[in-house]
């Protein structure tokens, strides 16, 4: 009796015992998988520079807790750009993206990737594709692009659907010929979508000009700072001392417009006292003549 | 009675003839392929009846799907479905919540035809022991998904979940997931038997919490007749379901409450005295025999 008893007593403590120690064993072993899995996450929710996201998709962390992996989109783009992301890939597995170089986003006018998704990862609110902010384009290399390099290839302005206003071409002098112009292809993030129509049609072996994501192609001002201009603009005039016109001190034949046409030639008043070669011959070579 | 010496089911085979020991394995595996099929017509075939995967799909332009467990996990992380969304979770839920939430996991989820197999040449190699872990660690792996989720922002356990990683991938394309679904498979195989469905798989947890209220259930009509040849243990997933209601444990009666049953049906394919059959949670409740009868029994 006095022997069962105890072994009652002693069976009690060791059975709670073992209960804690197991509940203890399995809340370490899942809270180790849990920290891995949280670490593997972290690191994946940053896309990697080649990898665009469909139109409409949310800032990357809300899409990784909004997109259900469920591949609709995929099936209803029209062109078959889209993919999932396969687990080797250093993104979520399962989330849709695309590869601007190997086949870009054709910005159907309906978007229909936007309209299967079930769960507004990508926003149903955009229904102008043409405001569509997958990306940004970025002409990430000077050096290679064949306009910069005064040729007049212009394709990237060529098949930009946002024509003339997402891509536009800016002419520069080109100092090397000293008679040529650049005609300098400039993004505008304002209209680009970030289609990556460009980055396909590059025709360089690597495309000079690229589409990244929008976090990795834009800066962002500090907060406190005040554009000037825009200030006085906005308060209708100078918001500190009044503005002292500007004194441009100039050869004598020669004017500046002030946020007009610039530098330019004033019509001779009367004849110069020596010949047209020898009055500007003080000035730079890309200065003369009345055109560019 | 010991299953070294004869294999699991040869009693089923000899008493009721072949096809219908198999009955419901094949019927399931029928399933599970007309299921997967049914996927990929489109991208195979161009035969569009279902788009997208166990996730989310959308039959034929009407019938919205979604994973009730993924919308949880997406509200946990913050985001908040559409509508269509919103629809497909609450089908989904409807019918769980009547045919019993681990049915999924017997009937729909392709991993259960690789933990399947596992379990089988487990069976045939006669590989035993391994580790042990309490089968209730899957609730702590559930717990963990969704403060994961939480914490995260993301739906982080959809970037490793070896169900939708084997789904997605047989439609969509699979890449390095073969790795982690033959590690699964021999996890399974030399680690712990039913190791991956049977302890640590969230999404089974959660859809077994779905089955707690279900209706269709594994019932033992016949329970008296069972001549402990362990047959349905040593085939059955999920074990420790069916002691309780075969032997009456603590007056309980001829039908298998356990949320955790995944209602595979196998126990009634292997069972030689036809002591288990499909029925209502209620129909066998009220029609067994009163529970403190067969408290008598043994075990």
């Amino acid at each position: 009796m006095n022997e069962t008893t105890s072994a009652a007593t002693k069976r009690a403590p060791n059975a709670r015992r073992q209960f804690l120690l197991d509940a203890a064993r399995m809340a370490c072993g899942v809270g180790l998988c849990g920290l891995a899995l949280g670490l593997y996450a972290r690191r994946a929710t940053a896309l990697p520079p080649a990898a665009i996201r469909p139109p409409g998709a949310l800032p990357e962390e809300a899409f990784s807790a909004a997109c259900i992996r469920c591949g609709l989109c995929v099936r209803d783009c029209p062109y078959d750009i889209l993919l999932l992301a396969k687990p080797e890939e250093p993104m979520a597995t399962g989330t849709p993206y695309f590869v601007a170089r190997q086949a870009p986003c054709e910005m159907c006018e309906d978007i229909p990737c936007v309209k299967a998704c079930p769960t507004g990862a990508l926003d149903h609110g955009l229904t102008d594709i043409t405001k569509a902010k997958m990306g940004l384009a970025v002409l990430v290399d000077q050096e290679t692009c064949l306009n910069f390099l005064g040729l007049r290839c212009d394709i990237c302005y060529r098949v930009c659907p946002v024509l003339d206003k997402a891509i536009t071409l800016e002419p520069q002098a080109n100092p090397r010929t000293g008679r040529h112009t650049l005609f300098i292809p400039v993004v505008h993030s304002a209209h680009c979508t970030g289609c990556g129509k460009c980055e396909k049609a590059c025709p360089t072996e690597i495309a000079a000009i690229k589409v990244f994501p929008l976090y990795m192609a834009k800066g962002r001002l500090s907060a406190h700072y005040r554009l000037g201009w825009v200030e006085k603009e906005k308060a209708g005039g100078s918001l500190v001392a009044p503005d002292p016109e500007h004194q441009y001190n100039l050869p004598e034949d020669m004017r500046y417009e002030l946020g007009g046409k610039g530098l330019y030639r004033a019509p001779p008043a009367e004849p110069a006292p020596s010949g047209p070669a020898e009055a500007t011959g003080g000035l730079p070579k890309a200065l003369k003549g009345d055109r560019l | 009675m010991s299953a070294a010496n004869k294999p699991v089911g040869a009693e089923a085979i000899a008493s009721k003839g072949w096809f219908a020991a198999h009955r419901w394995l094949i019927l399931r595996r029928c399933a599970q392929a007309a299921i997967l099929a049914l996927f990929l017509c489109g991208p195979w075939l161009g035969l569009w009846i279902v788009k997208g995967n166990l996730n989310y799909s959308y039959t034929l332009g009407v019938l919205p799907l979604t994973d009730p467990y993924l919308v949880v996990q997406m509200l946990v992380a913050g985001q908040w479905p559409t509508q269509l969304g919103w629809i497909g979770a609450a089908i989904v839920l409807a019918f769980y919540l009547v045919v019993g939430g681990r049915s999924y996991c017997s009937w729909v989820c392709p991993l259960n035809v690789v933990t399947d197999a596992a379990a089988w040449l487990r069976r045939r190699l006669d590989i035993k022991g391994g580790a042990h872990l309490s089968r209730a660690t899957r609730y702590g792996m559930l717990a963990m998904t969704l403060i994961v989720a939480a914490v995260s922002g993301t739906i982080a356990w959809e970037m490793i979940n070896p169900v939708s990683l084997l789904h997605r991938g047989l439609i969509f394309g699979m890449g390095f997931g073969w790795a982690v679904i033959l590690a699964i498979f021999l996890f399974d195989l030399f680690v712990m038997r039913h190791g991956w469905c049977g302890h640590l798989c969230p999404v089974g947890a959660f859809y077994g919490l779905l089955g707690r209220f279900a209706q269709l259930r594994i019932t033992l009509p016949a329970r008296e007749n069972c001549n402990d040849c362990m047959d349905c243990f040593a085939v059955c997933p999920e074990q420790q379901v069916i002691r309780p209601a075969l032997k009456s444990i603590d007056g309980a009666p001829p039908v298998i409450l356990d949320a955790q049953c995944t209602n595979c049906g196998r126990c009634i394919d292997v069972c030689s005295k036809r002591v288990f059959a499909f029925g209502g949670r209620n129909v066998a409740a009220r029609s067994g025999m009163p529970p403190r009868q067969e408290s008598t029994l043994p075990g």
